[in-house]
């Protein structure tokens, strides 16, 4: 592995005594779609959030490019080249589109404390070219709070873009969305990946999404690594089928 | 000891009448997330009812049976208000269902004043209660002891109540999570009004179970007010055994603070509050609430627009007004429109941080009185020139704020608002106590303007021009990164955190920056009456700054102006008739049913198509 | 559009309201009178009413200078700002020629300050603070009632002879409260050197937590208590002191107590043999009162209260302000305030050229249940001329015109 990836060792949290993630340990190189999955419980938020900054861990460290993320912010990760995106979407409800989008470039930008510009008009450009990017920029000036879910996930996309991420951290990229928007979705996430050279870690129950577009597949079961690899070889591993597929088909 | 044990039971006996009132409170709000002001009138109207009943029915059983009628009769008054009233609202944006709850409280002073009269009426000693006994050598009244045998029975009840029956179990149920009642398939509105019945029973009780002790009289309503909403929050809200266990401790810690530091009667419980809202966020015994709890109910804003030319020109026309009125208005209106415009900075600073921020300050007076103290004592200590003085105010205000609001900030929804009250209630005890410096309650007499100001007309533009500009600057600061940053993190903490903003600190920023210009305000106002005295900084003007904002429309940038210009313009008008709080609570009630998104808001939804406003649904 | 109408109504209404309306008719003479009338019904009620008795008799007996007297009274609702702002109201729109009234000490206090920058003659009837003709007196603002402390002085005289050691004190933490105490600590020193202040309790103004001061008090073990709560807080107080034995085998001395504002709502909870000041109207019979009490009685079907003979007052100095003053020019009006002389019910009064303040008196005696009722006994007159500071004290505490 290299200095440019995302490198986690050793991680542990527990609540109160209850273990949600145990002796996590795992690489993800510049450039690569991993997908981390497992049945509900099994640590995937946890772990997420960890890596965000929004938790702390109990133990174990996480490496981005060589700097330790552990017991920095979540704006200092973001700071570092992280980009998130949630589960459920979280954008600005009461601004348009475009402005989700240089929100994000504003901070990225150290303009917050601005208090002369009108902010509408900072950063335009390049917010509709991140729009552009993602199939929104015909809806730059609609409210988000009117959009349809798959174009806010696309939205999140773009804001997540913004302070040009090495790594991108998807929470179910495509929860909530028809079949057909998925594909697209994920479509359009394998060409950002591949345009712009980073790397995404990103949980998804929709094995089919998951058996599709990863490059590389870890599995949690309560906490622990089971299994890591190749879509092919995670499909083919006995514990994984009989612990996840099996109850997932159950 | 026996005076220990006495006064420790002293303490318990008006723990009781306390508790007695705040779990009315706590129930109310805990279901139904109103803030509920009409619950101190309901407490007033109980001991009044209460106290005539006395009057018809003897002895023992007539007594308790008058105290039990009296709560009844409050219940019965109160499922009317919420059935004609907060019914039609509950949809309304976020603490709206606060002003419907400010109508009826002018209503019922009006009233009460009417049928009872303005003398204070001091209940006769409850039959069969009326001596003491003698615990170890000191004498205890037994009508204390009977008041917290009556707590006991209540805290009982409540808990059979809740965790016995279905009734109590769905209450219970719609406090932590409200989707919860309407996935039950309960019939909401029943619960509701309910709830607000055994709310205000409770309330009503407490103030019937008091007239033994004190008795009824026009300022019961306001004076018990602040101590239930402490009692409430640092129980946390809608826990029964956290109200009680907070009264206990307010209560104790009044009883025995009075004798190592009698001074102590003003700010002891508001410091408490403050102490244990920074320490335990949710109170004693509450719960964190879930995200979006206290969030925006209804649609979410539009999106800002700069004014379209038709709203820009009737922008220009008003001000045009404003500046040719010195040439034909008396100087009365001169001095009724200055109150509009100070005022109308002030519940823009509101406005500012509760709207776009999604910060509720139930405590602006703070930073409005804050600053008006600011300039009164730095003129009147070092003789400063009104020129630099008038700048203190904002700078006073602004500093204020960041120390509080360093705190503030770090809690959310009603915990924010009621730790914005405690600090405002701190800043006032210690300028009420605090004479030798501020006057105490006699005020700083003799700040007027630079005699270049000293016509009512130049005062006036001096006015218009920071007021006016005042509110511009506000209005502009929501179309900067700064204020775009702050709506940001209202709209969405979780993204603005993962996208690199510091949302506690562009909150903090935020809030100062609002406190500053309730401090611009402040300095207004203290050059144009002369003088300042602590009710700039009490709990009664941060509500009216509140109302004006509230009655305006929270989600219109227009908004705190027409509010805060209606309010003054109609309480200029009506305060000069009798019974003139008769007709502004009704026409509160009015506006509110008529307009549930507020005035400006009202003009939005019916011309806004006319100002060029886009919707897009 | 029913809506549309109210609006269209109310920009009238407002328009109108921003041009103002014509200043009173040249026949009539405007005082501007205010009072907290919702916020102390109860004493801004009696106090109307011999206002509005004196203007009545004025101008029945041919008014002032050949013109009508015609009172606009207002509510301040106990708020300094809401005062100002009427005050403001009164003088430019409705055109009075100067202002009167209100309870509220800092109320008063802050419409001094409005008199003093405006060049306009207030009268502050009914407020009590020593501030008013001392600290923050002015040319401009006279005082009809007597003030805290000549009122705790009256009750030293009796207080001395009680010759008691340890006194508590008990009274409203605000400004009033703290002027009483600090007055009657300062004289009783002076006439009793050996005295020893042993407890210090201070209430919070109408929620007072009465069981816990009571027993603050017994434990200081006093000799003699001094009480200047008053209103809902003495009601309470009196109650848990008789029940918790406080008041046994002690000496108190009370302010105010005696007023029928203040006692008739205790009923048979009123203390007994407290040493107070008060108005009893039952037992005044005098040249002055007895046609006042007459009048009074004719006309409202009631007895009067104390502040009844404030409001009453209040008109009868306004009276002969303007008639010594021969105009309603301000500055006239305040030269001839300045050693006014008139009579009261109580009876004769002056304003003293030094303070501005009157020398209106007050009764003081003993508190007995009579009938189920408190009563003030053996209520003699104290001339409010003989409680003042010595001159040298007040001119130093008065700050320059």
């Amino acid at each position: 592995m290299t200095d440019m990836g995302l490198a986690v060792r050793s991680l542990e949290k527990s609540f109160g005594g209850v273990i949600a993630v145990n002796n996590l340990n795992f690489d993800l190189p510049v450039g690569q779609l991993l997908a981390l999955i497992g049945p509900n419980g099994a640590g995937k938020s946890t772990s997420f959030n960890i890596l965000n900054g929004q938790l702390k861990p109990t133990s174990g460290t996480v490496k981005f490019k060589g700097v330790e993320l552990v017991g920095l912010s979540p704006k200092e990760i973001w700071r570092h080249g992280v980009g998130r995106t949630f589960q459920i979407t979280a954008t600005y409800a009461s601004m348009t589109v475009c402005e989700n989008v240089q929100m994000a470039l504003l901070s990225y930008h150290r303009r917050l404390y601005s208090l002369l510009p009108i902010a509408a008009r900072l950063y335009r450009e390049e917010a509709l070219a991140l729009l552009e990017h993602v199939g929104m920029v015909d809806q730059e000036n609609r409210p988000c709070s009117v959009l349809a879910y798959g174009d806010l996930k696309r939205v999140e996309l773009a804001v997540a873009l913004a302070n040009n991420p090495t790594l991108l951290l998807m929470d179910e990229p495509t929860a909530g969305m028809a079949p057909k928007e998925r594909i697209e979705l994920m479509a359009l996430t394998n060409k950002i990946v591949n345009e712009r050279g980073i790397s995404v870690l990103f949980t998804e129950h929709d094995m089919d999404v998951v058996f599709t577009h990863a490059d590389r597949i870890i599995v949690l079961d309560r906490g622990t690594l089971v299994a890591e690899g190749t879509p092919e070889e995670v499909r083919n591993d006995e514990h994984v089928r009989r612990i996840y597929l099996g109850s997932h088909h159950a | 000891m026996g005076f220990y044990i006495v006064q420790f039971l002293t303490g318990l006996s008006s723990a009781s009448a306390l508790f007695l009132v705040a779990s009315g409170l706590s129930i109310i709000f805990g279901v139904t997330r109103i803030v509920n002001f009409t619950h101190g009138s309901f407490y007033m109207l109980g001991a009044f009812i209460a106290y005539s009943l006395v009057g018809v029915l003897d002895g023992f059983f007539g007594f308790w049976i008058s105290v039990i009628l009296s709560a009844m009769a409050v219940g019965l008054i109160a499922v009317l208000m919420e059935m004609l009233i907060l019914r039609r609202i509950y949809q309304a944006p976020e603490l709206f269902q606060l002003v419907a709850t400010f109508g009826p409280i002018l209503i019922i002073q009006d009233l009460a004043l009417d049928i009872w009269g303005p003398e204070d009426l001091f209940g006769a000693s409850a039959p069969g209660m009326d001596g003491a006994i003698t615990i170890m050598g000191t004498p205890m009244p037994e009508y204390d002891l009977a008041l917290i045998a009556l707590s006991a029975v209540v805290l009982g009840g409540l808990w059979l109540l809740f965790n016995k029956t279905r009734w109590g179990t769905l209450v219970r149920a719609a406090t932590e999570d409200r989707d919860m009642i309407s996935a039950l398939g309960v019939n909401q509105k029943w619960l509701f009004t309910g709830v607000f019945f055994l709310g205000s029973f409770l309330a009503a009780l407490g103030g019937a179970a008091q007239v033994p002790k004190g008795g009824a009289s026009l300022i019961m309503d306001f004076e018990i007010l602040a101590p239930i909403f402490v009692v409430v929050v640092i129980g946390g809200m809608g826990s029964i055994p956290g109200a009680f266990m907070a009264a206990l401790l307010i209560s104790e810690l009044n009883v025995f603070g009075i004798l190592v530091w009698p001074e102590s009667t003003l700010v002891l419980m508001f410091l408490v509050m403050a102490v244990v809202l920074i320490l335990r966020p949710w109170g004693l015994f509450g719960k964190p609430e879930a995200p979006g709890q206290h969030g925006q109910v209804g649609a979410p804003e539009q999106p800002y627009r700069p004014l379209s030319r038709k709203a820009n020109t009737l922008f220009a026309a008003v001000l045009g007004l404003l500046l040719v009125l010195p040439v034909f208005a008396s100087d009365f209106s001169l001095v009724l429109v200055m109150d509009m415009v100070v005022l109308s900075l002030f519940a823009a600073s509101i406005h500012f941080l509760m709207g776009p921020g999604g910060m509720v300050s139930f405590g602006h007076a703070a930073y409005f009185g804050g600053g008006a103290y600011a300039v009164a004592l730095i003129t009147s200590h070092f003789e400063l020139p009104m020129e630099v003085a008038f700048f203190m105010g904002p700078l006073g205000a602004c500093a204020l704020a960041l120390l509080f609001g360093w705190f503030c900030v770090r809690r959310s929804g009603v915990y924010l608002a009621m730790l914005t009250l405690a600090f405002a209630q701190v800043a006032w005890s210690v300028v009420f106590q605090w004479g030798e410096l501020t006057g105490g309650d006699d005020g700083i007499i003799g700040i007027w303007p630079s005699p270049w100001l000293g016509s009512k007309a130049a005062y006036y533009y001096f006015t218009l021009f920071f007021g006016v500009g005042g509110i511009m600057v506000l209005r502009r600061t929501l179309f900067t990164p700064f204020g775009y940053a702050m709506r940001a993190c209202r709209d969405s903490a979780l993204r603005s955190a993962s996208i690199g903003i510091d949302v506690n600190r562009q909150q903090w920023l935020a809030f100062a920056f609002s406190g500053a210009l309730a401090g611009l305000a402040g300095s207004l106002f203290v050059y144009s009456k002369g003088s300042i005295f602590p009710d700039e900084m009490s709990l009664a003007r941060s509500f009216d700054g509140l109302i004006m904002v509230l009655l305006g429309g929270v989600k219109t940038l227009a908004g705190p102006v027409a509010g805060a210009s209606a309010f003054t313009w109609l309480d200029d008008v009506i305060s000069r008739l009798d019974y003139w709080r008769v007709i502004l609570g009704s026409l509160i009630i009015l506006i509110v049913l008529a307009f549930p998104q507020g005035i400006a808001g009202f003009f939005r939804e019916r011309f806004g198509v006319w100002f060029g406003q886009e919707t897009d649904t | 559009m029913k809506r549309l109408e109210i609006i269209k109504f109310g920009a009238i209404a407002l328009f109108g309201g921003l041009i103002g309306f014509p200043a009173s008719a040249a026949d009539t003479i405007t005082i501007g009178d205010m009072n907290a009338y919702t916020r102390l019904a109860a004493i801004a009620g009696p106090y109307k009413k011999g206002l509005d008795l004196g203007i009545k008799e004025i101008n029945a007996a041919g008014g002032v200078l050949g013109k009508k007297l015609v009172i606009v009274s207002r509510d301040t609702q106990g708020k300094p700002g809401v005062a100002i702002k009427i005050a403001e109201e009164m003088i430019s729109r409705d055109g009075a020629v100067m202002l009167v009234g209100t309870t509220f000490s800092h109320v008063g206090i802050a419409l001094s300050g409005f008199a003093k920058q405006n060049k306009v003659v207030y009268l502050a009837s009914g407020p009590l603070a020593d501030a008013i003709s001392w600290s923050k007196g002015n040319a401009y603002t006279f005082r009809l009632r007597s003030n805290v402390y000549m009122l705790a002085s009256m009750l030293v005289d009796e207080a001395v002879k009680k010759n008691a050691k340890r006194w508590a004190t008990i009274a409203p933490n605000f400004a009033y409260g703290k002027e009483a105490v600090s007055a009657f600590k300062k004289v009783l020193k002076a006439r009793q050197p050996d005295v020893e202040f042993v407890a210090e309790q201070w209430p919070a103004a109408f929620k007072i937590e009465a069981g816990a001061e009571v027993q603050a008090i017994e434990n200081a073990k006093p000799d003699a208590i001094f009480n200047a709560t008053f209103g809902s807080d003495l009601a309470k107080f009196a109650r848990e002191g008789r029940l918790r034995g406080l008041f046994k085998d002690r000496y108190v001395t009370s302010l105010l107590t005696g007023e029928p504002e203040y006692i008739e709502p205790l009923k048979g909870d009123a203390p007994e043999n407290w040493y107070v000041t008060g108005y009893p109207w039952y037992d005044i019979d005098t040249a002055d009162h007895n046609p006042f009490q007459e009048a009074y009685n004719k006309e409202y079907n009631d007895y009067p209260r104390l502040n009844s003979v404030i409001g009453y007052t209040t008109a009868y100095s306004v009276k002969a302000a303007i008639e010594k003053a021969g105009s309603t020019d301000s500055e006239k009006l305040r030269q001839a305030m300045e050693g006014l002389k008139l009579k009261s019910p109580l009876g004769p009064i002056v304003f003293r050229e030094i303070d501005n303040q009157s020398t209106l008196g007050m009764f003081v005696g003993w508190t007995k249940l009579k009938d189920g009722k408190g009563i003030m006994i053996e209520g003699s007159y104290r001339d409010g001329a003989n409680f003042t500071p010595t001159d040298e004290e007040v001119r130093k505490m008065r700050p320059a015109d």
